[in-house]
């Protein structure tokens, strides 16, 4: 059984961003981390492997240095290969492009299940998951907080986060699941695994070795463009109430109602 | 004639959700300015009475009535929907931000070769007709306003409690079409076996209005009990922070943060919450956000708009009297 992990490295939740003056873009502190989801999803795979049977696990990112520092993440964590999709062509692509560009490259390695997070830090829109399974002509269940593989590995039992609730589903693979927080819990890598990560060799794909034309793939390839950049406007400075409990919660009463307007 | 305006109208235990409602004020909006019908999509089966309520609001509601999309199936959702919009080119297309619309969208912006902005906090309409949604980036530090330039129709999945609910329903305008559902179930390799939600009085956090959470100031589960009162009063939802989530008092459901869920409700409560990086992430495009702590230096008081510094065991409970008193409801 093949089972590949799409990640990302993002930017740590601590990391400061800056958007810059005229809004034409964000400058980002080096403070760069795998991405939560994803180590979710590196963990599940290394699970499904624990479980016996003949099970390769590979990591695949697309990027340059910073792909480069996911792939040892997952590496150290226990997975058994990682391929870097780097090519110059690749860049400024949106959701779109990236997913073409990582299900191109899918195609060529007979996988049966294909494991992601819900959501990267950076853009939060989870969308690249569903995208790659639909080029794939792959089922995909989202948002997914528990997986049961059928003894003949032909189907999986899943769970899956809804609003209040979970809906249970049974899917065909290969299929591509994206995980949830409450699926597991992502193991801290060991020092053995980080000193072999360190020495593992990492598959580098370009844009020749998926066989894409430069047009699908990169800025040309993306449906989507970023006009501009905004700064997250500013709440209006705290009003602070301090005293007798019994006053200051008449006195917060009586701002939501007479000041917010919101009670 | 340009393409019409589609608005998904998602429902839950037979009424439309409120994210979708909210979408169909904006959608008739966006539809005049461009000069479009608007039209609302309805699949399930048995919800006739949901598709005559939604021709108050829209020109026209599609209806897929079948017990093959009884229950939401992404892969016979997005073949029927995929193909409707193929014959009819609609120019764009809103639905809320819910945990279906992020399963199901995606796969039909790839399906139909269109761009897809997910989260949306703005939309606004250019003098070509080009929909500029504003979406967060980092968790909210900066915000991008987002075009499709290839592809329709324009997609934009809109977080909930964006825009208001559109005004008082007037007579219905609209008619219903009813599609037949065709499906090849040899395309289909899903199955949904069980849908459990279990009965809640309470709106879903995405949704509420109000919210009121609770952080590791609480100290243990029990005690949230404090945090129910409040929200009975406030006809609120209960929240919680990493933290609490990680120490098990309450499920991961109820987490607000870059882990959990992000919330933008009218008025949030952050009680007994420290204010680390990842909660406020969650929660920090909530309209008017009051802090209760007892350390005054608690990071929470820069997002807020009100901070209350007290004890929460003392403030909670004179807090949910007063409400009481206040909103008639003691």
């Amino acid at each position: 059984m093949h089972i590949a992990v799409l990640v990302k490295q993002v930017p740590d939740s601590e990391a400061t961003v800056q958007v810059k003056a005229d809004g034409s873009g964000v400058e980002i502190e080096d403070r760069y981390t795998l991405n939560f989801f994803d180590s979710l999803a590196v963990e599940e795979a290394l699970r499904i492997k624990g479980q016996g049977g003949d099970v390769v696990v590979t990591i695949i990112t697309l990027g340059g240095q910073k792909g480069v520092e996911a792939l040892r993440t997952g590496l150290a964590m226990g997975a058994d290969q990682a391929v870097l999709l780097d090519d110059p062509a690749f860049a400024g692509g949106d959701e779109y492009a990236t997913a073409m560009v990582l299900a191109a490259a899918l195609k060529g390695m007979q996988v049966d299940m294909i494991l992601c997070g819900k959501e990267a830090f950076d853009d939060s829109s989870g969308v690249v998951g569903p995208l790659v399974a639909e080029f794939l002509s792959m089922p995909s269940v989202t948002s997914v907080v528990k997986i049961q593989l059928a003894p003949d590995k032909g189907s999986a039992l899943i769970e899956r986060e809804i609003e209040g609730g979970k809906e249970v589903i049974k899917v065909s693979l290969p299929v591509l699941l994206s995980a949830q927080k409450g699926l597991n819990e992502a193991r801290v890598p060991p020092v053995m695994g980080v000193m072999k990560a360190m020495r593992a060799e990492i598959k580098k794909l370009d844009l020749a070795a998926i066989g894409l034309p430069a047009t699908v793939v990169g800025r040309a390839g993306s449906k989507e463009e970023i006009l501009r950049y905004h700064r997250h406007p500013q709440r209006p400075a705290v009003t602070m109430l301090q005293g007798e409990a019994a006053d200051i919660v008449r006195q917060v009463v009586g701002l939501l109602k007479e000041e917010a307007k919101v009670i | 004639m340009a393409g019409a305006v589609w608005v998904f109208a998602e429902h839950q235990e037979g009424k439309i959700r409120k994210t979708s409602l909210e979408l169909l004020g904006k959608g008739r909006q966006v539809a005049g300015e461009v000069g479009a019908p608007l039209i609302a999509m309805l699949l399930g089966s048995g919800v006739d009475a949901l598709a005559q309520e939604l021709t108050t609001y829209a020109d026209t509601v599609y209806h897929w009535d079948d017990p093959a999309v009884a229950l939401y199936n992404s892969e016979i959702y997005c073949q029927i929907i995929a193909e409707l919009a193929h014959k009819e080119q609609p120019q764009i297309f809103l639905a809320g931000a819910t945990f279906l619309a992020r399963d199901l969208f995606p796969r039909l912006a790839g399906r139909l070769k269109t761009g897809i902005a997910v989260d949306c906090l703005n939309l606004e309409l250019e003098e070509d007709g080009l929909l500029v949604a504003r979406r967060p980036l980092f968790g909210g530090k900066a915000l991008a306003d987002v075009v499709c330039r290839q592809g329709r129709p324009q997609i934009a999945l809109v977080r909930p409690n964006t825009f208001s609910l559109p005004d008082a329903q007037g007579p219905a305008h609209g008619t219903v079409v009813r599609l037949p559902v065709g499906v090849d179930p040899a395309h289909v390799k899903i199955q949904v076996l069980e849908v459990s939600r279990p009965p809640k009085e309470r709106l879903d956090l995405t949704e509420a209005e109000v919210i009121v959470t609770g952080g590791r100031g609480m100290k243990a589960a029990e005690n949230f009990r404090l945090l129910e009162e409040l929200a009975d009063v406030l006809n609120a939802t209960v929240g919680a922070t990493r933290g609490v989530v990680d120490s098990g008092w309450r499920p991961h459901g109820d987490q607000v943060g870059k882990s959990g869920k992000t919330v933008s409700p009218k008025l949030y409560f952050a009680v007994g919450v420290s204010g680390a990086i990842h909660h406020v992430m969650g929660m920090d495009t909530s309209k008017v956000v009051v802090a209760i702590n007892k350390d005054v230096q608690a990071p929470i008081f820069q997002y807020a708009d009100y901070g209350v510094v007290g004890d929460l065991f003392e403030v909670l409970p004179l807090l949910t009297k007063e409400m009481k008193q206040g909103t008639g409801k003691g």
